[in-house]
């Protein structure tokens, strides 16, 4: 009896699809593949570059242990700790003044803003900041930090810099993962009458806190790999200098740029030593993301 | 204001949280006269010990506006002080600040300085880039959202993503060094197939050497790819199951689906991601630094040329940062390259907040 039912009187209508059609789809299929292939193209091959050139430079013994103190252009040897140095002291420093104030905004945003027309005036501004070129954030704090306040080139300045170009990209994370931490347990602390701003320093930031902190290390590689400011606001030294309000300091990117007048083969393996060592970094800071945000995670039973 | 209201119902939900057990915070002041459920702290609370909690709460909201409010403060005050610094040489520029294409400034005296090559250079990169980037940015998310395999498409996104992680620098020295040998042939053939079209005609820099802004464009469409793709997948993504399906059962092909649901549902998150793929692209400084020549001759119009761009012009001059008159030209450009990505980014926003409106 169902065999009957399932056997259908006349061939389907609209089973078979149009060879134009199906052409068509087959085209399409085989374009969006390519796009991404496409994509994947550019990627393996700077990353295949930058090791094939740079490997060898960042092998040596001293890479990591010695600066270029007085060395010549064309000596061999030395190493990119004082870059190194640099990036890390100037991200960090950059780190420190804008985690603060990003986390700050975010709260804002979510807590207290609401609908108000700050709140609206901010969201926009933080995305324009978002936009905002690093040429023109470097010009911005020349403009005050040299200019105007007749203060030096300086590796603070450098971070200050930096500091306008993590500060949105940290409330955007504070932002999205603020709104995602249930309101229950704000209702549930508010319930228990702890005041709002201890509910949200005890209840809501530790929440969210391995997602922001993820994405605190990622903007950390990002601004630790720009080159602009570092190139208007601080001059290269290719000695050690930890003093951040004072001298020139050295950085991975302005050691690339610098180093690129240097004609030698000396020079060639320093760019992309630094390049290796770079990329290395923000490597590392990409799976530090990705540990701490294992570690910070919310415990569930 | 609405006190003797909200504190009715404090007192039913004190009772069932008190059921709960004890907060993990055994220091914090007396709950009892607490109002639980209100956004904002309670005003004329009449015992003693709110007062304290009171201060914590109006200190640390200070403090959380403050940051809002300076972040607004941040983009007036850039804007500002730029002013401040390009007003006097503007003042004394001696040619047409928007329409000269020279741009002389090493005798304070006589400042010759003007936009409209850097203009040009800057759009024409970065429309060229967008050009190549847009379409491989939509078959990018469309893969990604639509046609990779469910348990694949994350850890794919994140190669794409990968692409934003490199440095731009690195991106400067893979393109004139590695990218533009490899891909001169192909540009000495646009040449010479292809020259009596203005942008592929001769132009100031040799289409075999490389430096010309046909490479810096490849190079930074690569570089605005990530971005692009990022929002436009994220897009795709939300388009309603309901509709995917409806056409599905009409009988839609996989790229009908596309045409008819993915894609009208995410075109203007599409476009104004690609906006904002272009600010970035108008603001890319060191890539372009790097690669392309620079040359005195004026900009004609043709991919094949030498040139800067804004933010290449201020980077290339930054060892000459001595007197401030000088520097002033230089940030009177950075001004109006300011200008024009806040315009691009505003509109992009825009587009975006109205489409979320909508959806």
């Amino acid at each position: 009896m169902t065999a009957t039912i399932d056997a259908p009187a006349t061939g389907p209508t609209f089973m078979q699809v149009s060879g134009a059609r199906k052409v068509k789809d087959r085209i399409a299929t085989v374009l969006v593949y390519l796009s991404f292939a496409v994509a994947v193209i550019p990627l393996v091959w700077v990353v295949y570059t930058v090791l094939v050139r740079g490997l060898g430079a960042t092998l040596s013994a001293t890479w990591f242990t010695e600066s270029l103190s007085g060395l010549l252009g064309r000596d061999p040897g030395g190493g990119a700790y004082h870059a190194i140095l640099g990036t890390l002291l100037q991200g960090v420093v950059c780190a420190i003044i804008s985690v603060p104030i990003g986390i700050m905004v975010g709260i804002y945003l979510v807590e207290y803003g609401g609908n108000s027309r700050l709140a609206k005036t901010t969201t926009f501004m933080v995305d324009i900041l978002t936009g905002v070129p690093s040429i023109v954030a470097a010009l911005f704090v020349y403009a005050v930090w040299i200019a105007i306040f007749g203060l030096p080139r300086s590796a603070f300045a450098v971070s200050l810099a930096l500091v306008l170009l993590m500060v949105p990209v940290v409330v955007r994370t504070t932002e999205e993962l603020l709104k995602i931490v249930p309101t229950d347990l704000r209702e549930a602390s508010y319930a228990l009458g702890i005041p709002k701003w201890r509910t949200i320093t005890k209840v809501v930031i530790p929440t969210a806190l391995s997602g922001i902190l993820t994405g605190v290390m990622l903007a950390l590689a990002r601004v630790m790999g720009e080159t602009a400011p570092v190139l208007l606001l601080v001059a290269y030294a290719p000695f050690i200098n930890t003093n951040i309000f004072e001298g020139n300091m050295a950085s991975l990117p302005l050691m690339m740029y610098v180093e690129r007048n240097n004609p030698t083969a000396a020079g060639t393996d320093r760019i992309w030593g630094a390049a290796v060592t770079l990329i290395l970094i923000i490597a590392l800071f990409n799976v530090l993301a990705t540990v701490l945000s294992k570690y910070f995670a919310v415990k569930t039973k | 204001m609405n006190d003797p209201a909200v504190s009715g119902t404090s007192t039913g939900t004190g009772l069932t949280s008190a059921g709960r057990g004890l907060p993990d915070e055994p220091n914090v002041p007396e709950a009892g006269a607490k109002v639980p459920e209100s956004p904002q702290p309670p005003a004329g609370n009449t015992t003693g010990t709110a007062t304290f909690t009171q201060r914590g709460d109006k200190i640390f909201k200070a403090m959380a506006v403050g940051s809002g409010g300076f972040i607004v403060f941040l983009i007036g005050a850039i804007g500002l002080f730029l002013l401040i610094q390009a007003l006097p040489p503007l003042l004394s520029n001696q040619v047409n600040f928007l329409t000269s294409r020279e741009f002389q400034v090493s005798d304070p005296a006589d400042l010759r300085f003007g936009i409209l090559d850097l203009l040009l250079v800057t759009i024409e990169v970065s429309l060229f880039a967008l050009v190549l980037a847009m379409p491989t940015a939509l078959g990018i998310a469309l893969f990604l959202t639509q046609y990779a395999p469910p348990r694949f498409a994350r850890p794919l996104a994140y190669i794409v993503d990968l692409l934003a992680a490199v440095p731009s620098i690195v991106y400067g020295l893979w393109g004139l060094l590695v990218l533009a040998p490899a891909i001169a042939p192909l540009a000495v053939w646009l040449q010479s197939n292809l020259g009596f079209i203005f942008v592929f005609a001769e132009g100031t820099a040799k289409a075999e050497f490389g430096s010309t802004l046909f490479t810096a464009g490849i190079v930074l469409a690569v570089m605005i790819l990530p971005i692009i793709t990022a929002i436009t997948r994220e897009v795709f993504s939300q388009t309603p199951r309901t509709l995917i399906e409806g056409a599905l059962a009409l009988g839609a092909t996989r790229l009908e689906v596309i045409r008819y649901a993915v894609f009208p549902f995410g075109k203007s998150g599409y476009i104004s991601a690609s906006m904002l793929g272009l600010g970035r692209a108008l603001g890319e400084t060191i890539a372009l630094t790097i690669i392309v020549a620079a040359v005195a001759a004026n900009f004609a119009g043709s991919l094949f040329s030498g040139g800067a761009s804004f933010a290449s012009k201020i980077a290339l001059a930054a060892n000459e940062f001595s007197n401030p008159t000088l520097t002033g030209a230089y940030i009177a450009a950075g001004l109006m390259l300011f200008v024009l990505t806040f315009a691009v980014n505003a509109l992009a926003r825009t587009i975006i907040a109205r489409s979320g409106a909508q959806a």
